[in-house]
């Protein structure tokens, strides 16, 4: 039961990109298409639960018994770094499709701060090895989630008649904003 | 000066220097800013307990007694005034704020009354949960005085005594709930005297 | 070049923040009011100038196909010697910005302007364009603090103008995209006018 509400608590009620402000940047960047959005949330999902994974046994098998805490951040990013550059060797050799339709995000997650932002907050919020990788999952699915949905309301978007100066990422923040907004309603759900 | 070739050898070299003149200089970094975090940390801690259990002149973070429960731990420091207790300064914590967790100071007089309590960490939302905070709304003064035993430790809504902060009644129930625990651990504590 | 062109660029013509929409996650998540908006916008600044002063340095002796983790590696120690820094000395700015610091390594402006500048040009050059965006990105998270700030609870760096609430609506999240949204038109409204 705990684990369902770690998963409904990251979707909905502090959603990672609406409430946390985690991956702005590909949220605003490849929303255009509903086809890339998928695609992103692919590669993201899969980077994320597995790049949690690895920092979270890295930071209490290695960090935390040799007391360097404070070598955190560079560890993680240097874990996240290679591991984006090794599921996209993997992918290339076992599944030429998936690479096909992953590939061209994964260079992008690198500098995708809620992959990251995930990973530091499984290890502060002091879950352990199996809720964080349900939290990471949850994350994923509401990265997934506003991407997938907001891209389709910026595909309607282009075709009515914004005003001139709204016209691109500024009417694209105020739809995030009502979003945002629409999303506060899971407020105190769990 | 020609550029450094993209060998084998050359890339690994370069990456490992490279990592370890950071760690290094962390390292140094990290040793100088050791004791200002600590005493930064215990000023904090200091100033919470000040305002919970005022008047004291020993240094209760050096009388300090933990508990754990539900997962956590909770500290209670002693605050003496020459020989005589002042209270106890509970040091509580919630996991069902709005944004997670958030911890507490709470004072009681030796017979349970609540003094004061401080809001030492939290990441509630501005403008709403953070009303919480002493000084931004009137919230946390109804606490002041009351004791646990006539005063029940949980919002009007669960028919407790608890006058709600107005749209924050998850983070006033974490708060009811934080203060619950405190009492609990200072009465556990009374008992082992 | 011009040096002063190349600081003020930063400012308004190529501002990291309204004009080429980078750094998005620290701009929403941290300017809940324009103190908290102008510390991280001021560790952000010592990140970016820093690292490209290294990067500039460093340039020709890191082989081009490590280049980006080598320069990942020198940002991140940047900010965590910020985040040391910041944690001694000034206790609540750093659990106001909690998260946020540690994420600056993925701040695209910084690894954006190793990249796309310190790793062509002087050494000189780099710490003037560092200074100027960041400069340019702090102005900016000030300014939407600032705004958030006025409108969601009618203060002002800290000091109440108006008494009561506000809009509460400006300091939750929504109300950081709204803000953002508008505050872009207004940039490009001015930004036209001057150019």
């Amino acid at each position: 039961m705990q684990y369902i509400l770690i998963i409904i608590a990251a979707v909905f009620v502090s959603n990672i990109v609406l409430n946390q402000f985690l991956g702005i940047c590909p949220f605003i960047g490849v929303s255009s298409k509903v086809e890339t959005a998928i695609g992103m949330t692919g590669a993201v999902t899969f980077v994320m639960v597995i790049a949690t994974l690895v920092t979270y046994l890295i930071y209490y098998s290695v960090l935390v018994p040799l007391d360097i805490v404070y070598m955190r951040t560079i560890t993680f990013i240097l874990v996240i770094a290679s591991l984006v550059q090794l599921v996209e060797i993997i992918l290339k050799k076992i599944s030429p499709p998936l690479y096909q339709a992953l590939g061209i995000f994964l260079p992008l997650i690198t500098t995708n701060c809620a992959v990251l932002g995930v990973a530091v907050l499984a290890v502060q919020k002091d879950f352990s090895l199996l809720e964080s990788v349900f939290y990471a999952t949850g994350n994923a699915l509401g990265f997934g989630l506003a991407l997938i949905t907001f891209s389709g309301i910026r595909e309607q978007l282009d075709l009515l008649n914004v005003p001139k100066r709204l016209k691109g990422v500024p009417i694209a923040f105020i739809v995030a904003g009502l979003m945002a907004l629409a999303f506060m309603g899971f407020a105190g759900m769990v | 000066m020609s550029k450094t070739e993209s060998t084998f050898i050359n890339m690994t070299a370069t990456l490992v220097v490279v990592t370890l003149v950071a760690a290094g200089l962390l390292g140094s970094v990290f040793a100088l800013t050791k004791e200002p975090i600590r005493l930064a940390e215990l000023k904090k801690k200091n100033k919470a307990i000040q305002i919970v259990v005022p008047g004291f002149d020993n240094e209760p973070s050096q009388e300090v007694k933990s508990m754990f429960v539900d997962g956590d731990s909770i500290y209670l420091y002693t605050a003496r005034k020459g020989e005589a207790v002042l209270g106890t300064a509970v040091e509580t914590f919630t996991n069902k704020g709005f944004s997670g967790e958030f911890k507490l100071m709470v004072g009681f007089a030796p017979d349970g009354t609540i003094i004061d309590i401080a809001v030492i960490k939290h990441s509630e939302t501005p403008g709403l949960g953070n009303k919480m905070e002493k000084g931004k709304s009137d919230f946390s003064v109804q606490f002041m005085g009351k004791h646990p035993d006539s005063f029940k430790l949980a919002v009007k809504k669960d028919r407790g005594d608890v006058d709600a902060i107005t749209a924050s009644t998850i983070t006033s129930r974490a708060y009811c709930d934080a203060v619950t625990r405190a009492y609990e651990a200072f009465m556990e504590s009374q008992k082992e005297n | 070049m011009n040096q002063w062109k190349n600081f003020s660029k930063g400012l308004l013509k190529e501002n990291a923040v309204f004009v080429l929409i980078l750094g998005m996650c620290p701009t929403l998540g941290v300017t809940t009011s324009a103190t908290n908006g102008l510390g991280m916008g001021l560790a952000t600044t010592f990140v970016l100038i820093m690292s490209n002063l290294v990067v500039s340095l460093v340039k020709n002796l890191i082989p081009d196909k490590v280049r980006i983790p080598a320069f990942i590696v020198i940002i991140a120690a940047f900010v965590t010697v910020v985040e040391l820094v910041m944690k001694g000395y000034v206790p609540a700015l750093f659990d106001a910005l909690g998260l946020f610091i540690p994420l600056i390594v993925v701040n695209c402006v910084v690894l954006g302007r190793a990249e796309a500048f310190a790793s062509k040009n002087t050494v000189w050059s780099s710490i003037v364009d560092g200074a100027g965006m960041g400069i340019g990105f702090t102005m900016a998270l000030t300014i939407l603090g600032a705004v958030r700030e006025l409108l969601g609870s009618g203060a002002f760096f800290g000091m109440k103008l108006i008494s009561g609430d506000g809009l509460l609506l400006f300091i939750l999240p929504p109300g950081a995209f709204l803000a953002l949204g508008y505050l872009i038109v207004l940039a490009n409204m001015i930004k036209e006018k001057t150019s």
